[in-house]
C-alpha cells in the first residue's frame, strides 16, 4: 500500500497492474492513452501489451485472450467504440472466461473529439455491466475489480471514466502489483464461439437471462451508494457526484451511481421515499430514465424537463445552477465571474516546424479552388490555414473525397489523411476509391507516429508499443496494393517537390496518393536532430507578410519587419516562400 | 467559498505547468494533505492556452471554479489577463511580466496587445510581477522558469518552504536539481518583496 499523486490514468493503469492483467490492447485516442502508454513502459512485463491497428481490432484480440481464460484490457476514446461496436455487440452473446474489461474513455465537453457520446448507452444497447467512476481512487479500485466482476458474469465490462477523471490528478492510494500467473488455453466450444443463428439465439437467451442476477450483484458492490436527509433528494453519477458533494445541504439525501444496469427495485425504494429527486449527470439521461419509470408520483427534475443540459461537462458552478433552478440550495454560493472581453485567442496550432504546415501551403497554392476533406489528427489543425474543408471520424477523408466526386462536383478534390490513421481506417476508403473510379488525390501526411495523442509507434515505424524491432509497412506498397498506379513520395520540407508531386497528380487520372513524409517535429527534436535556426535579413526583406501568413509560430512581428525566434526548429520552408530571398540560415550568407 | 485553497497554474503548452501542478500535488502528500487537480492534455498542448487546477485540501472533484481561486500562477502576461475571472476577491496572481504574442495576432493583422495594456486591465488584483526568464537564466537554465515562478508563489501557498523545495528535488532530472534548487530560492526571493 502506497499513496501517490497520480493521473486518473496513471491509476487506472496500475489498478490493471494489481488485478493483474495478462493481455492489453488498444488503439490511442484523448482521454484514454497513458494507460497504455504506461503500462508498455513497464520493466519485467509478464503480460502482453500492443499497440492494435485500430479498436475493432483491438477488441477481437482482448476478446479472444479473455476466451483463453487470461485477463484482458482493451482502451480507446468514446468514438473507438463505435468501430468496435461490431465485436462488442455479439461479445456480449458469447461471453468470456477470463475477464475482459474495455476502457472506453468519454469526452464531455469534446475538449478533443469530435463527438460527445456516452458510453453507458453502449453497455445498455449491449447489455454488459458498465461501471462510471466519480473520483480518481475510485477508477483505481473499479478496473482493479472489474476483471472479477467480468468473470463473475461471464461478460465484458465496460469501464467508462470521462476526461475529467482520466485527466485528473488526486492523492490515490495503491495496492501492491501482482505477479502474472496465468496462461491462456483456448478449450473449443462451437456452441459458445460460433454464433451460427442456432447458437446465436440460445446465446441471447442467456445474456437476457443474466440481467436481473447482474442488477442484484451491482446493487451490493458498494459502487451505487445512499445516504438519507429529508425530503428532497439529488442522484448523480460520475464525476457530477462529486461536484454535487460539495455543494450538498445537510437535509438533502443523495445517491451515487456508478455501476449500471441499475436495480429499479432499489432506486425505487430511494426515490418514493422522497417528494422531489434531481438527476444530475453529463451526457445522456441514462440515470434519468430509470428514475423517471420508478418515480410514480415523486417529482423529478433533470435533463427532460429543462432543468439540466443534454450536451457539454458539468462543473461545481453548472451544477449549483442546476440545483438552484430545481429549487434545492446549494451550500456554497459562487460569484459570477465571466472571461474578459477582447483578449486575443490562443487556440492549439501545428508546431513551429511542423511537417504538416508546407504541405497545406502547397495544397493551396496548386489547388485554389480544390475540396479538401481530412481526418482526424494533429493536421485537422489545418483548418486555421483553409486546408481542410469535412471531418467526420477517422478514415474519411478518403471515403469523403470519393463520394464526392461521384456526386458530380467537378472541382479538384485533395483529402488529407496521417499515417496512423491511414493504417487505422483509411486503407478500405482508398481500395473503394479506386475499385468505383474516383478521380481524387489522397496526401498521405507520414509523420511517423500517432502525434497528437503523445507519440505512440503505429506499423509504418517498425516498432512495436514496447520498442522491440519488427516489420515496417510500406505505405507505398499497401497504395499501389489498393491498385493506386501514381504513388509519389515527397519530402514535407521541399515546398518545390511537393508543388511538383501535385501538378503531377492533378494531371493524371484516376486516384493518386502523394506520401508526404518527415517526422514530427517534436520526435525529430526528443532524438537529437538539430537543423540550427533561421533568421530575417531586414535590408533584403519587403515587409510583404507572405512569411507571416505561413502561420508558423516562431514567426513574429517586431515592428515593420517579421523576425524568427527560438520557436524555429530550422525546417527551412520560410526561406523557400519568401520570394525576396530575406530569410536564410544563420551564419550563412 | 470552500475550505481548501485553490491554484490555478496557467500558460502556454510547453511551458511546464504540468510539472509545476506536480509539485504542488507531491508537496501535499509530503505534508500527508488531501489534494485534486485537473490539466489540459492532448492537442491543446501544441501552443495553446494552458491550465492546471490544484486543490490543495481537496476532498471533492477537481475543477475550481471561476471567482474562487485563491491565487494564480501565470507564465505568461497575456494567460493572467485570460483566467483573471478565476481569482477570488482578494485573491493574488503571481505572474511572469513577459508574454508571447499569439500567432492568430500576426496572421489575422491584429494589433498586438503591450505589457502596459495588460498590466492596467490586471490592475485591481493583488499582482506580483517578475521577470522569470531573467531568474531561470541566471539559476542555469531557461527551462527552470516554472520553478522561478513557484519559488515566488510560495509565500501565499498554504505549504511550507521545505515541502516544496523537497517536492522539486524529487520530480525535476536528477542533473538539473541544483539549477532548480537555485531557481526555487531566486523565485523565493524576489516574491518576498510582493508580499503585504
Amino acid at each position: 500500500m502506497s499513496k501517490q499523486y497520480l493521473l486518473g490514468n496513471e491509476a487506472i493503469a496500475h489498478g490493471c497492474l494489481e488485478s493483474p492483467v495478462d493481455f492489453v490492447s488498444g488503439y490511442p485516442g484523448t482521454p484514454s492513452s497513458e494507460v497504455i502508454d504506461i503500462l508498455r513502459v513497464q520493466g519485467e512485463r509478464g503480460y502482453h501489451v500492443e499497440w492494435s491497428v485500430n479498436e475493432k481490432v483491438a477488441l477481437e484480440n482482448a476478446l479472444a485472450a479473455a476466451w483463453c481464460g487470461v485477463r484482458a484490457l482493451c482502451t480507446m476514446k468514446h468514438v473507438g467504440l463505435n468501430v468496435a461496436a461490431d465485436p462488442l455487440m455479439t461479445s456480449a452473446y458469447t461471453g468470456v472466461t477470463g475477464g475482459l474489461v474495455i476502457m472506453s474513455a468519454d469526452d464531455p465537453y469534446a475538449h478533443s473529439s469530435q463527438n460527445e457520446q456516452d458510453t453507458r448507452c453502449y453497455a445498455a444497447f449491449a447489455r454488459i455491466p458498465c461501471l462510471d467512476p466519480s473520483t480518481i481512487q475510485e477508477a483505481h479500485d473499479m478496473v482493479r475489480d472489474a476483471f472479477a466482476l467480468s468473470e463473475e458474469f461471464g461478460l465484458p465490462v465496460l469501464f467508462r471514466p470521462t476526461t475529467r477523471i482520466c485527466h485528473s490528478k488526486g492523492d490515490v492510494t495503491l495496492g501492491d502489483v501482482k505477479a502474472n500467473t496465468r496462461v491462456g488455453r483456448f478449450v473449443k466450444d462451437p456452441r459458445q464461439y460460433v454464433v451460427i443463428p442456432a447458437h446465436t439465439r440460445i446465446l441471447h437467451k442467456k445474456l437476457n437471462e443474466k440481467q436481473p442476477g447482474i442488477k442484484k450483484r451491482l446493487a451490493e458492490s458498494g459502487y451505487n451508494t445512499l445516504s438519507i436527509k429529508g425530503k428532497d433528494a439529488i442522484i448523480a453519477s460520475g464525476i457530477s457526484a462529486t461536484y454535487v458533494q460539495e455543494l450538498l445541504p445537510d437535509d438533502v439525501s443523495f445517491m451515487k451511481i456508478g455501476a449500471y444496469p441499475i436495480d429499479e427495485a432499489w432506486l425505487e425504494e430511494f426515490v418514493r421515499r422522497h417528494e422531489k429527486v434531481l438527476v444530475i449527470e453529463e451526457l445522456a439521461p441514462v440515470v434519468e430514465e430509470v428514475v423517471r419509470q420508478v418515480a410514480g408520483c415523486v417529482t423529478v427534475h433533470g435533463k427532460k424537463d429543462g432543468h439540466s443540459p443534454y450536451e457539454g461537462e458539468l462543473s461545481p458552478r453548472a451544477v449549483a445552477k442546476i440545483m438552484e433552478s430545481a429549487g434545492i440550495c446549494p451550500k456554497i454560493q459562487f460569484v459570477d465571474a465571466d472571461p474578459l472581453p477582447d483578449i486575443p485567442p490562443r487556440p492549439p496550432i501545428m508546431c513551429a516546424g511542423c511537417p504538416h504546415r508546407p504541405v497545406f501551403h502547397a495544397m493551396r497554392t496548386v489547388f485554389r479552388d480544390g475540396i479538401y476533406p481530412s481526418d482526424i489528427g494533429c493536421y485537422t489543425l489545418g483548418l486555421q490555414l483553409g486546408a481542410v474543408d469535412t471531418t467526420i471520424c477517422m478514415g474519411a477523408s478518403v471515403t469523403v473525397g470519393s463520394g464526392i466526386y461521384h456526386s458530380g462536383e467537378e472541382s479538384d478534390i485533395v483529402s488529407t489523411i496521417g499515417d496512423s490513421t491511414f493504417l487505422h481506417t483509411g486503407i478500405p476508403g482508398l481500395l473503394n476509391a479506386v475499385y468505383n473510379g474516383a478521380e481524387m488525390i489522397l496526401v498521405i501526411l507520414d509523420n511517423r507516429t500517432t502525434g497528437m495523442t503523445g507519440h505512440q509507434p503505429n506499423p509504418a515505424t517498425g516498432m512495436t508499443a514496447t520498442g522491440e524491432a519488427t516489420i515496417p509497412v510500406s505505405l507505398e506498397a499497401i497504395s499501389r496494393a489498393c491498385g493506386v498506379h501514381f504513388v509519389e513520395t515527397v519530402d514535407s520540407y521541399d515546398l518545390v517537390g511537393l508543388v511538383t508531386a501535385m501538378k503531377d497528380a492533378k494531371a493524371r487520372p484516376g486516384v493518386k496518393v502523394i506520401i508526404a513524409r518527415q517526422p514530427c517535429v517534436i520526435t525529430a527534436r526528443r532524438a537529437g536532430i538539430k537543423r540550427g535556426r533561421y533568421r530575417v535579413d531586414p535590408d533584403l526583406c519587403t515587409g510583404c507578410g507572405l512569411c507571416v501568413k505561413f502561420g508558423c509560430p516562431a514567426i513574429e512581428i517586431a515592428g515593420e519587419k517579421p523576425h524568427i525566434s527560438d520557436l524555429c526548429s530550422g525546417c527551412g520552408v520560410c526561406a523557400q516562400i519568401c520570394p525576396f530571398g530575406a530569410i536564410a540560415k544563420e551564419g550563412r550568407r | 467559498m470552500s475550505p481548501g485553497y485553490d491554484v490555478l497554474v496557467v500558460g502556454i503548452g510547453g511551458q511546464g505547468t504540468i510539472l509545476a501542478s506536480n509539485v504542488l500535488g507531491e508537496a501535499c502528500l509530503i505534508e500527508g494533505r488531501p489534494v485534486k487537480g485537473a490539466e489540459t492534455h492532448g492537442m491543446a498542448q501544441r501552443g495553446g492556452s494552458v491550465e492546471s487546477h490544484i486543490r490543495i485540501d481537496g476532498e471533492y472533484g477537481p475543477l475550481i471554479t471561476p471567482g474562487s481561486a485563491d491565487i494564480i500562477i501565470s507564465f505568461d502576461l497575456l494567460e493572467a489577463l485570460r483566467y483573471k475571472h478565476y481569482v477570488r476577491p482578494g485573491g493574488k496572481i503571481v505572474a511572469n511580466r513577459h508574454f508571447v504574442v499569439p500567432t492568430s495576432v500576426f496572421v489575422q493583422g491584429a494589433a498586438a496587445p503591450t505589457e502596459e495594456e495588460i498590466r492596467a486591465r490586471l490592475g485591481d488584483v493583488g499582482l506580483c510581477l517578475l521577470d522569470a526568464e531573467a531568474m531561470a537564466a541566471e539559476a542555469g537554465s531557461p527551462l527552470a522558469a516554472n520553478i522561478v515562478m513557484l519559488g515566488a508563489a510560495s509565500h501565499f501557498l498554504p505549504l511550507s518552504p521545505d515541502s516544496l523545495r523537497k517536492a522539486v528535488e524529487k520530480l525535476v532530472p536528477q542533473k538539473t536539481i541544483e539549477i532548480n534548487r537555485k531557481a526555487f530560492d531566486l523565485g523565493r526571493e524576489a516574491g518576498a518583496g510582493c508580499r503585504e
